[in-house]
């Protein structure tokens, strides 16, 4: 550690006013507060000093983030041996077959030893090309404009992997998180402007530029040629019976976008967030809200011709992004509602629209994505009407 | 003589229809997935703008200006039918692709916008040219986006293959995203920032 610290104060001479990689100063800033504790010490009073600083209200999320992650390499490893074992292929092919042999690691569904190492041969190299490709915008931008690299990268690339499936190609995932960052982010002015979720919008781009790598039957579990049906998808269709127990989908073990399928997972980082402060409970709690009043509507409504309309509260809960996206993506303190009370609009909002995109649109099983996205949209419109009627009311009570 | 250069070439980066004053976004989304559909609809708009200019000119000092939108739309929605009527006839394949959209180039702001904020004021030559001008500047754009929209989306520039698609053996995966309407909103966007960054003085302050 002594070595490390002499060695970036040996160079930061070179980084700062006047040394030799002057424009690259806000690289070097980002390794150095990466590795230790800034040194920058506010010296006036005045400043709130705070604990809770933008480095650890990430580091708070990567945490709550941490089992949705153990469970996309367990599950993405499981659901790729599952289909295997079904297929009779005693070894997998590419790189990955030449590591797993290497290791000497089997291919056993039953051991959760090889579903993790599995599964870790999808999620790394997914997180790194994400890492790589999108920290390599932040530099630039960062570099461009003169400011520091900042913590909410750290967030944004883990969320992306997680919300892929297992075996989208690497230059898609880096196109992805390409315009996620800059079109989602880096546009509007950086981390704290932005108007969508930067995870979400390269999503969306994935999501309509190459539709057969990100929906559909064949890609959620990551063997070539094997297909089989989300249980959103197979909600939708009534000449398919539902091939998972409830249970199941609570736990996870169902194939679908690496960290998304657990919803237990999910519940356990929603803790976390909302016990640290850092995730708001009423943007859950109302998206949640949303959604079991209009799936039970729709419930009790019914459809001859529709069979999503049967689908319950419950499973819409456990199916798909629900989870993962109203505990992570639509708590994103920079593109939900700011207001206390335009929070609950934004939730019931998105807690609606996904039931409406899912059940009423044949075109999306899903609509968690599309559905914060919108909400997104709209939550600086929902934010200005309701500090319009605070200080509409502060003024006819101080008249 | 700078005089005409100036009208010409002032719209084509300086005061772009499209990227500075931000009009005729909606045909500029709707005829660009590709290029041959986009340089049709970008002749004919060239065309409309440069006579109705012309015409509006001619007759300014005779028309009452109570009535004069009335008059520029006769001049304007005469031009559209020609021009539809020209494309009908020698490109009848791409007048089907182009469907109402030349015919709604009567609702193109630019066209309207040059005969009033131009034409009205100017004599005939010098507004003909600042028809062409714009005509030309917004071609620029649409032609920019239509050939990107058509290289990434399916990978073709006029309809000839430039990038194998994988479909067909090739390399590459077509981008389907550029085939929708929003693909020309980012591509603008892209477009505005370039020459925005290029410069400087075109960015708005509040």
């Amino acid at each position: 550690m002594k070595f490390l610290r002499n060695f970036l104060d040996q160079q930061e001479k070179h980084f700062v006013k006047g040394g030799k990689f002057e424009p690259y100063y806000p690289v070097y800033e980002a390794i150095d507060t990466f590795l230790f504790t800034s040194g920058k010490v506010t010296q006036r009073d005045s400043h709130v000093r705070d604990a809770l600083d933008l480095k650890r209200m990430m580091m708070t999320v990567v945490v709550a983030l941490l089992p949705a992650v153990y469970m996309a390499l367990y599950n993405t490893g499981l659901q790729a041996n599952l289909a295997l074992a079904k297929l009779g292929l005693a070894g997998v092919e590419g790189w990955r077959g030449s590591i797993l042999s290497a290791l000497g690691v089997g291919l056993n569904p039953a051991s959760i030893c090889d579903n993790i190492i599995h599964g870790t041969l999808y999620f790394l190299p997914a997180y790194i090309v994400t890492i790589a490709v999108g920290g390599f915008w932040e530099a630039i931008f960062a570099t461009v404009r003169k400011h520091e690299i900042n913590e909410g990268f750290l967030v944004t690339s883990l969320l992306f992997p997680l919300i892929l499936p297992p075996n989208m190609p690497f230059w898609q995932m880096a196109l992805g998180i390409s315009f996620g960052v800059v079109i989602g982010k880096e546009i509007f002015g950086g981390v704290g402007m932005n108007i969508l979720n930067p995870a979400l919008t390269g999503r969306a781009f994935l999501f309509f530029a190459y539709p057969a790598q990100i929906s559909g039957d064949a890609v959620w579990v990551a063997v070539d040629g094997f297909s089989r049906a989300t249980p959103l998808a197979q909600f939708a269709d009534p000449t398919m019976t539902i091939g998972v127990s409830w249970y199941d989908a609570f736990m996870g073990l169902i194939p679908g976008s690496m960290g998304e399928t657990s919803a237990l997972a999910c519940l356990i980082g929603a803790f976390v967030l909302v016990v640290s402060g850092i995730g708001s409970w009423r943007i859950m709690l109302s998206v949640l809200v949303g959604m079991v009043a209009l799936s039970s509507l729709l419930n009790v409504i019914g459809s001859e011709s529709n069979p999503m309309f049967q689908m319950t509260p419950a499973w819409h809960f456990v199916l798909g992004g629900f989870a993962f996206g109203a505990i992570f993506m639509a708590t994103d303190p920079v593109s939900a509602a700011m207001t206390e009370s335009g929070k609950f609009v934004y939730g019931l909002l998105i807690g609606c629209l996904v039931v409406l995109v899912r059940v009423i649109n044949p075109a999306f099983p899903e609509g968690m994505m599309l559905a914060i996205l919108f909400g997104n949209a709209f939550a600086p419109i929902i934010d200005k009407i309701f500090i319009k009627r605070n200080i509409k009311r502060r003024l006819l009570r101080n008249a | 003589m700078s005089k005409y250069r100036k009208v010409i070439a002032d719209p084509i980066f300086h005061n772009n229809p499209i990227a500075l004053q931000i009009l005729g976004i909606c045909s500029a989304l709707a005829v660009t997935t590709k290029l041959e559909t986009a340089a049709v609809m970008s002749l004919a708009v060239i065309a409309v703008t440069a006579f109705s200019n012309l015409a509006v000119s001619i007759i300014r000092n005779h028309i009452p200006s109570s009535i004069r939108i009335l008059v520029e739309m006769t001049i304007i929605a005469s031009l559209v039918i020609i021009a539809d009527q020209i494309i009908k006839a020698y490109a009848y394949d791409i007048s089907k692709q182009l469907s109402i959209f030349v015919g709604l180039i009567i609702t193109n702001c630019i066209v309207m916008g040059r005969a009033e904020a131009f034409a009205l004021k100017n004599p005939p030559l010098v507004s003909f040219l600042d028809g062409i001008g714009n005509g030309v500047g917004y071609s620029l754009i649409l032609l920019l986006v239509g050939f990107f929209r058509e290289l990434l989306g399916s990978g073709k520039v006029f309809g000839i293959s430039v990038l194998a698609l994988n479909t067909e053996g090739g390399w590459y995966v077509p981008n389907g995203l550029f085939l929708l309407s929003p693909s020309a909103f980012f591509l603008i966007g892209f477009i505005i920032w370039a020459l925005r960054a290029w410069y400087p003085e075109q960015v708005e302050r509040d």
